[in-house]
This record gives C-alpha cells, structure tokens and sequence, in this order.
C-alpha cells in the first residue's frame, strides 16, 4: 500500500510538471531565426569585436536581419565572408580591410634614450617611471606590450624593438590600441597609403637630437601635397584621408623619412630625399 | 615619558623603514640662488593647466602673475625672478609627458624685490574671499600631491567640517622640510591656521607631528597663541602615518569611505608647509613663486633644507648642492613614493618637496623572484587590501579584476607592500601601470 502511494504520488508529481514543462514551452517559445546559428557556425568564433559587435554570436544576429554585411567580419577571409554572403543571398557588402597601424619609427638604432631603465620589463610599467627612459616623450618604448596582447600573433617585435604589423594576420580588434601608454596604434583601412610615423610635437634640431627619424615640422609635406590633403597641427603634418591621395609626391622631400608611403608589395617606403638609415646596431645611451 | 606613550596613537597596519632624517634634520632652511634659465610649467597641480599672461620676450617682476587659473580646477603662477621671458614651449616633467612650460631668464643685477599685491585681510575676508586668494596666490598641496588647496577647502554642499588637521607628520625617509618649517615658521602657520578655519568653518584644528619630532610638538605648543582653537598632538612614527587617510584614522578613529574624501567624516587635512605658506602670502596678496626642500640622500655634497624659486632645473640644483661622481640615481620625492628621475632637464615645481641622490651600489636592482604568498605585504598595506593578489592579477593583465573586485583605485601607491616584499616585486609600479590603464578604459567608454 505504501508503495503504492509512494509510485502514484511521484508519478501523479511527474505527470503534472511534464505538462507544465510542455505548456511553458508551448507559451513562451523564442521563434528565432535558425539562420543566425549557421552563420554563427561560419564566422571565425574569434569574438574579438572588431566588426563592432560584442562577439560573433551578435553580428550573426546583425548579419542575419540584415543590419550588416558579412564584409563587416575582418578575421574571416575573402572565401568565408562570400560563403555566408551566398548562404543568406544577400551581399556581402562594404569588405574595407583595416588593420593597425604603429605612429612611430624610432627604433633602437635611431632614437636615443636619456636613461638606462632597468625596471619591469612592460611599456606600461616603464611609461609610470616619468615616461620612461626614451628621448623622446612621445615615442614607442619598445618593451612589447603590444605582443604580447595581439591574440592573432599579428605584431612582431623586430630586431631594433619596433612592433611590425603583418597586415594579414591584423583583424583590427584594437587590443593593441588600448594597451599601448604612449597611444601610438591607430586602426587605418590599408588603403591609407600617406602614413606620418611619429607624434613628437617639437619641431627643428630638438626634434633630430632625439631621434633621427622623426618628424622636424619643416612642412615640405604639406607644400607638395595637393592642396588640403596635409596640413600641419602641432608640428606634425595631419593625413586629410577623406581626400584623393594617388601620388606618393608628398613623401619624396621628406628630410627625415618621417612621412612614408605604404605600398601592398613593396611595404614601407620612404622619399628619395630622407636621410638613408644605414646603422643596424642600437645607438649608445645617452643619460642626462 | 607615560604620557607620551599614551598619546602617540596610529593606524593598523604600515612599516617602519630608516628614517634617515639625522643628516638634515638640524640645518636651518638657506636660500637657494637663482638659475641661469628657469622652467615655469603651467600645469604644476592636479586639475587645468593655467593661461600664460605674458608674451615671449617681456620682462617680468618676481612674483608678477605669469598664467592665471583656467576655471576652478586651476591654479595661478607667478614669476619665481625678475627676469625676461625667453619662450613658451614644451618642457619634460616628472608625469612622463612634454608641457607647456614659461622659460625664463632671470636679470643678474636685479635686487629681486617681491612685489606686493591686494592683501587678503584675515578680518574681513569672506570663507569665499579666502578660497579666492589661495587659488590667485597659486597655492596647491605643498606635501607631493599639488592638489589645488582651493578646491580641498571647498565644503561640498550639505557637509560641514569640525575638524581642521594641519599635517606634519612628514613620514617619508630623508625628507625635513616639514620638521624646518614647523621650526621656522610657527608665526606662518598660525596665521595660515586663522584663515584655514574660517574658510572651512571648522571649530578645531590640530597640528599633528609624528613622534620622532618631539622637540617640535613642544615648541609649536609653547607657542600656540591662546585664543588660537588649536592643539598639537603627537603620532606614532610608522610609514605611512602622513596619508591623509591613516591621519584621519588615527587621530580621530574615522574612516574615510572608499572612493570617499575627509570631507565624507567632517575633516579637511591640510600639509604644514602648505599652511605655513598661506599665513606666509595671503596677508601680502602676494603669490608663491619659491618653496622649501630638502636635498638630501648619499651621493650629495651639500645635504641641507633650501627656500628654492620654482622653476630651478634640477641640474643646477644638484651642480649646486654638490654630487658624488657615482652618482647614479636621483629620486623626486623621498625613496617610498618618490620616482626615479630620466632627466635632469625636469623643474622643481610646486609639488616637489625634495629630491635624493644615491650612487650605482646603492640602488642596485635586487632579482625578483615569484610570489609565494607570504603575506606579508597584506600585513602591511594600510588600506587592507590584498596586493599579493593584485601582483599576480597584474602579471595576467587581468586589469578590470584588480579594480572591479579588488579595490585597485583606492591604493595610494605608499609603497609599504613592495618595501617588505621579499620576493622584490615591483608591486606599486604595477599597480601604477594597472591605474593608468584602467582609468584610460573608463574616461574613453
């Protein structure tokens, strides 16, 4: 009899909950769109918020009621994006390649240091030490933060303590632009040709006993450039992008070799006149 | 000898690193000379930098309005000498960045009078009127911080202050510049205490002196006026008794709340030498264009407590005050919470209250080894928190953590966690770096 009880009980218990469970189903079922899971399925999983969307889950969702085009992804390739463009019969939309971009060329071999820094061995923790021990206030400290926070392994630390973007492996998620204490990366289509590589907001013979690479304001730039596309600000030639920029004339006068020119094969070019770099090894320091 | 036992109250938690004051504790404060060219930055305190009222190439009084304050969270400066105005450009400072700063050079033949201003008559002045004066006279927090001290007095709506704690507690090693003025100038500090009070409406104020300073605390109480409602009492001497914090703590058992200020528990704290220099100006309506240090550490000559012009380049001042040829090291501020210099082309400004000099076998770096959670920096962090787990959050780069579960942005980077680290870590310049990210995350969402 008690087992009796005890079965009827538990089962009559079962019996009412399972159609709870059915009824609630029923009444508070999410219709959603079973293309956003496939999508989903075709995107990277990076979640690196680059297309900026908190993760890949969201920009499918974005994707998929049409918000956005697949292009907007820039960790997947050519291939991935088209593959979900046809899947959904749409698009693919606006695909701008953008990736990081490093506003400083002093590397060992060319910037000096006022000081020997011998603490931890991390930009941030050296840019508390007042700075740093750089010369220059302004320019990268070379300890790679960057790195070590790229989770592409896009940025490489080379031989003279630059970080080197491989524009392929860059998904411009911008990990590198919040880590770095001297602001120095910035996110550029790739079709930003014209790049000004320092930030030091001096000008003349103080900008050059700092570093030899670095930008002395003489304004060569903004004169040979079609009219608008550079002008100066703080003694720094400002990149006009919303402008036409076809020629790399600007760049040839350049005494220094602060304003380059970004070429798809030929990488980094400098202008015939800048000053040929042609030290490897790194300058001694020079402590104040 | 009980009852100065019984009187020397303190907070839980700190360390006690050498004093090392003996050097310079006795030298009387000496006039320091003026440099060839001086550096004015415009931003020597927390908050706008000021707005230059002078133009390249016009020639100055000393203690002539050289940049006004740019709203209310800034402050005046003044001409530290006659002198001519070379130029206004960028300058090195010890934040790590160019500022602008006002390169003077100073008349050689000049007698170099100060020159009077609207006096701020103690009597009639309203608490406003006294604000007022402090931000024109350029004043800040004369102890480290160069917090504005206008905008410190300024009673936030809906509080009152009952206590005024005048601070002269200067815990930090080598440095006596509070223990000269508090010699010196006892008539200054009165006078700044007058004002203080009746521009915060506190009933009290307390001097306080840590207790390696007895003759001090002695004299200051032979000398307090008798109408002056004001007291001199003693603390223990532990590191970092002079926080405002751990001041508060444990003169009047409050505790500020975190994120909080004095003001949250009614109090205003104030540094010695900042008062000193208020009771010092207001009275003559005149600005603060030079303030005392102590040069001091090994690796100097000519150890002393100087009245130096604002604006000295710290190479003159250490050509001056004599260096040792090992010398491989210069610290801004005392050896807790001072930072290791990479140039000598940075300006005493406002905020410097000394500078040490060591040689290479001094400051050599020890290894830093892993945490094995000791402990013993939690033993020693005055605020409690945790900076063992905070280091090895900070390794991971795990920077959100630290200051959303942590309490990373109540730390005021003392300094006592990595001073007993056995393991050498860094903690504080981690901590610093960790700050400085966080804070950059949260002004750009």
């Amino acid at each position: 009899m008690v087992v009796l009880t005890a079965v009827v009980a538990i089962g009559g218990l079962t019996f009412l909950l399972a159609t709870l469970l059915i009824l609630a189903n029923r009444k508070l079922y999410v219709e959603e769109d079973q293309r956003i899971d496939v999508v989903e399925e075709m995107l990277p999983h990076a979640n690196c918020g680059a297309c900026g969307y908190p993760g890949c889950r969201p920009f499918a969702e974005a994707v998929v009621g049409g918000v956005v085009g697949p292009g907007k992804c820039s960790v997947s390739n050519i291939a991935g994006r088209e593959a979900i463009a046809e899947y959904l019969g749409i698009e693919v939309g606006e695909q701008l390649k953008i990736v990081a971009r490093l506003a400083c060329a002093g590397g060992s071999n060319v910037a000096r240091n006022r000081a020997h820094y011998a603490g931890v061995s991390s930009c941030l923790a050296a840019a508390q030490v007042a700075g740093g021990g750089k010369s220059c206030a302004w320019g990268c400290l070379g300890y790679g933060d960057c790195e070590r926070v790229c989770d592409f392994n896009a940025i490489s630390m080379n031989s003279h303590g630059l970080p080197v973007v491989d524009n392929a492996a860059c998904t411009a998620c911008g990990d590198c632009v919040d880590i770095c204490p001297k602001d120095l990366f910035s996110l550029h289509p790739e079709d930003h040709r014209l790049w000004v590589a320092c930030r030091n907001l001096e000008q003349g013979d103080a900008v050059l006993a700092a570093c030899e690479v670095a930008c002395t304001a003489c304004e060569r730039c903004a004169q040979d450039a079609s009219a608008g596309l550079i002008t100066m600000r703080d003694h720094l030639p400002v990149v006009d992008y919303s402008r036409a920029h076809a020629t790399r004339v600007p760049i040839e006068r350049c005494p220094t070799g602060a304003i380059v020119w970004i070429d798809d094969r030929a990488g980094v070019l400098r202008g015939a006149a800048s000053k040929k770099i042609v030290r490897h090894s790194a300058l001694p320091e020079s402590p104040s | 000898m009980f009852r100065a036992l019984r009187s020397q109250r303190s907070f839980a938690h700190g360390v006690h690193p050498p004093q090392a004051k003996d050097d310079t504790r006795d030298l009387p404060i000496k006039q320091f000379p003026f440099a060839p060219v001086m550096i004015v930055p415009l931003s020597q305190h927390i908050g706008k930098p000021a707005l230059p009222v002078v133009r390249e190439g016009q020639e100055v009084e000393r203690g002539q309005l050289l940049a006004r304050p740019d709203g209310f969270m800034s402050v005046a400066m003044h001409a530290p000498a006659s002198a001519v105005v070379q130029r206004i450009a960028l300058a090195p400072g010890i934040s790590g960045k160019m500022t602008q700063a006002i390169f003077l050079k100073p008349f050689p033949g000049s007698s170099q009078e100060v020159s009077e201003g609207e006096p701020c008559e103690l009597s009639s002045a309203t608490p406003e009127d006294i604000l007022l004066a402090i931000q024109q006279a350029g004043i800040v927090g004369l102890g480290g911080a160069a917090f504005p001290t206008h905008v410190k007095l300024k009673v936030p709506a809906g509080k009152s202050i009952d206590t005024l704690i005048i601070n002269g507690v200067e815990c930090e090693p080598y440095l006596t510049t509070d223990h000269r003025v508090m010699v010196e100038q006892q008539g200054d500090i009165f006078t700044g205490v007058r004002y203080l009070l009746k521009a915060t409406g506190a009933k009290g104020a307390i001097i306080a002196v840590e207790a390696n300073k007895l003759d001090v605390a002695a004299a200051l109480r032979d000398a307090l006026p008798a109408d002056l409602p004001a007291t001199v009492q003693v603390v223990a001497v532990k590191y970092p008794q002079g926080a405002e914090k751990m001041l508060i703590q444990a003169l009047l058992g409050r505790q500020v709340p975190s994120g909080g200020l004095p003001s949250d528990v009614d109090v205003v704290t104030v540094n010695v030498a900042t008062t000193a220099e208020i009771g010092r100006l207001l009275p003559h309506g005149r600005g603060i264009q030079e303030r005392v240090i102590t040069i001091g550490g090994p690796a100097i000559r000519k150890k002393g407590n100087y009245r130096i012009p604002i604006g000295t380049p710290l190479r003159f001042a250490l050509e001056y005050a004599g260096m040792d040829e090992h010398l491989s090291r210069v610290f801004l501020g005392g050896p807790m919470m001072g930072q290791a210099l990479p140039s000598l082309d940075i300006p005493i400004t406002k905020g410097t209250s000394g500078f040490i000099a060591f040689t290479d076998s001094q400051t050599a770096a020890l290894p830093e080894y892993p945490c094995i959670h000791c402990a013993y920096c939690v033993e020693a962090c005055p605020l409690f928190l945790n900076p063992s787990q905070l280091g090895l959050l900070a390794r991971a780069g795990q920077y959100e953590r630290m200051a959303d579960e942590y309490h990373l942005l109540d730390c005021f980077e003392c300094g006592s966690c990595s001073y007993v680290c056995p393991a050498h870590i860094p903690l504080v310049q981690r901590f610093r770096a960790a700050k400085t990210l966080v804070r950059k995350r949260r002004a750009a969402v």
